[in-house]
């Protein structure tokens, strides 16, 4: 268990970003292979065996996902999300960046098994140059014959549509960004219908994240049973895990699902910089609960993280060392999710105000307990209550910490200033 | 007319390349921003007559998303990262330093014109060289005061009007084959950056908040 390089394998082969140097080291072999081995029944039923868990954040089985379209109905849509606004993601951009053409791939081969004739990509405003990337990378495929009508002559038709945001980490969120894309504020839908029977211009849609669709080659070529193969029982396969924080090597590593995170950490990271130790990490992103060192021994699994109260979640770790505020990292949270609501809702709109006034009083030593105590109380009206999980993932983390690190929060009440602050401070000096 | 006949043309393009009209307000509004230098009332009427859409439900857009603006800005943007993995890593100096040497506050416009400048909580997604920024929506990471100012005197100088629109459909110019810019998310050892990583700022105020009408 380490390092698996299944989507990366090819990362850093000369000109990997245009067709080329794509074809060059087997590309597009896996659309050939679909449209020969496979109906587009058959290969929903592949994707299915393959047990594939969604690479967004929520981990939903990607093939129960494909099997809710209904039957007779079109015409119907698959969008891409490359929305990737979670704080300390990074690894839908790397793998755009590496590799467009891997994910145009996997798109139209989604694309076929869904029978979907009109693709959209989905791309967050601030990656300008990667949607660059990508419509170039989508002309050099239309040029091709991989997009259009009678795709290398299966008959499938296919166009894939480009589509940038413009600053909305909620159009992350599947119906907020059907909503997006069919030009409206992108605010969430309710639920049900879901996107699989109602969704883009109130037809039938799926929407799957980069990572998941990068995988669609690998599950055509090598089989549904092989991928099934490799991580754990609950989470097959590999997943690229974005590093950052109080690391020496912070960046995007591909590995095998089940490696204890410890492993990740110290092999791959390269452990705590400048000597340091681990005081707490986040192992999903902005969203999930903090976990502790005594977790390090946890497997990269969705599950037995989930069972240790957190989440793998987007796959994004956050490790942070003992001159870490916690109450700090919480006020940061916490103002991203107030910054972001879309304001539909009066639990997140009004809840993450609140968290958020709180959060920076008590950070600045300014907060009584009285008021500490409050954010249990604003944190419960919100979590289960929001229209979206935007609003209850932004009690998550604060409320994990205030568990955790409940002393820390504590002595930041009337104390001028951050406790910790000061100490980090008399340790670096 | 306000908008020039190449952004017509390319409003017109999205417009018909969508299964419905409505779905192009997006990029018909970064268009008129890659044109104009910012979002006019008499540009949303006019996207609003191409899509045939009312122009309330253009500025209804327009006022949702933080990359849109409504009034000018300067000639090159600066967009800080002050979530968690940049703070981790030393934004927070970063944006002391951003302070000092453009001699304004985050949101702000320099005096000479050349910078619009801001800190966000909205994690850019450069966690891997925090800490992060975005000149002109391209990524620059791993920074430290002395490449921020190595950076931003480079632009200074630029007469060229920021590229702060984009443009829709095909690139007309090339993009570069990788996106990395010097020390771009690297899987080798970065530089060790030239401050502390002390957290937060225990007492600055909340990020000045961009976008969001109603908020």
């Amino acid at each position: 268990m380490a390092e698996y390089k299944l989507l990366t394998k090819d990362f850093g082969a000369d000109a990997l970003q245009t067709l080329r140097g794509y074809e060059r080291v087997g590309g597009y072999q896996g659309l050939r292979e679909a449209f020969k081995k496979f109906t587009p029944e058959t290969l929903v039923a592949e994707v299915k065996t393959s047990n594939i868990r969604g690479r967004g954040g929520a981990g939903f089985p990607t093939g129960m996902k494909w099997s809710f379209l209904p039957k007779d109905v079109f015409p119907r849509y698959l969008c891409c999300n490359a929305d990737e606004s979670e704080p300390g993601c990074f690894k839908d951009r790397y793998l755009i960046d590496e590799s467009p053409h891997q994910l145009i791939e996997g798109l139209l081969i989604a694309s076929y098994a869904l029978q979907v004739n009109t693709s959209f990509i989905y791309i967050r405003g601030e990656y300008h140059d990667q949607r660059l990337l990508l419509e170039r990378a989508v002309e050099e495929a239309r040029a091709a014959g991989y997009i259009g009508a009678n795709i290398l002559g299966s008959g499938f038709d296919c166009e894939v549509i480009v589509h940038g945001g413009a600053g909305a980490y909620i159009c992350g969120e599947e119906t907020a960004l059907i909503d997006s894309l069919e030009g409206l504020r992108g605010q969430p839908r309710l639920k049900p219908p879901f996107p699989a029977v109602k969704g883009l211009y109130g037809q039938p849609t799926v929407v799957n994240n980069v990572e998941t669709l990068c995988n669609m080659p690998h599950i055509v070529q090598r089989g549904g049973e092989w991928f099934k193969s490799i991580g754990t029982e609950k989470s097959a396969g590999t997943r690229v895990f974005c590093c950052s924080g109080h690391i020496n090597r912070p960046g995007n590593y591909e590995m095998h699902l089940g490696t204890p995170i410890r492993e990740l950490l110290e092999d791959e990271c390269g452990g705590m910089w400048k000597d340091g130790t681990l005081k707490a990490f986040q192992p999903g992103g902005g969203s999930m609960q903090v976990l502790l060192p005594q977790h390090l021994d946890l497997p990269l699994d969705m599950n037995a993280v989930q069972e240790a109260g957190s989440s793998l979640g987007a796959g994004a770790m956050i490790f942070m060392d003992e001159t870490a505020c916690l109450v700090d990292v919480s006020m940061r949270l916490v103002d991203f999710y107030r910054h972001e609501s879309c304001g539909k809702c009066v639990p997140c709109r009004e809840g993450t105000y609140f968290e958020s006034e709180l959060m920076h009083r008590l950070e600045a030593g300014l907060a009584t307990r009285a008021e500490l105590a409050s954010l249990a109380d604003i944190c419960s009206n919100m979590d289960g209550r929001c229209f979206c999980p935007l609003g209850d993932t932004a009690t998550w983390f604060v409320m994990s910490a205030y568990k955790y690190f409940r002393d820390e929060f504590e002595a930041h009440c009337g104390a001028g200033r951050c406790p910790v602050r000061v100490q980090a401070t008399a340790l670096v000096a | 007319m306000t908008l020039q006949a190449e952004t017509r043309t390319a409003i017109e393009r999205a417009r018909d390349r969508y299964p419905h009209p409505r779905s192009a307000i997006l990029p018909s509004l970064w268009a008129a921003q890659h044109e104009l230098g910012l979002i006019t009332p008499d540009a949303m009427s006019e996207i609003a007559a191409i899509l045939q859409v009312t122009p309330s439900e253009v500025e209804a857009v327009s006022t949702f998303y933080s990359m849109y603006f409504q009034h000018p800005h300067g000639r090159h943007e600066v967009i800080v990262c002050i979530n968690v993995s940049c703070a981790l890593r030393g934004a927070e100096g970063i944006v002391a330093h951003l302070e000092r040497t453009l001699g304004c506050a985050s949101g702000e416009t320099t005096a000479d014109g050349a910078f619009t400048w801001s800190s966000t909580v909205e994690c850019l997604g450069g966690c891997g060289g925090a800490p992060t920024m975005q000149v002109d929506h391209h990524f620059q990471e791993n920074l430290t005061p002395a490449r921020v100012d190595q950076i931003l005197g480079a632009l200074r100088s630029e007469p060229t009007p920021h590229a702060g629109g984009t443009t829709i459909g095909p690139a007309p110019t090339e993009p570069p084959l990788t996106t990395s810019g010097a020390g771009e998310t690297p899987l080798t050892t970065p530089k060790e950056p030239e401050q502390s990583a002390i957290t937060g700022p225990g007492t600055k105020k909340p990020a000045k908040r961009r976008g969001k009408a109603g908020q």
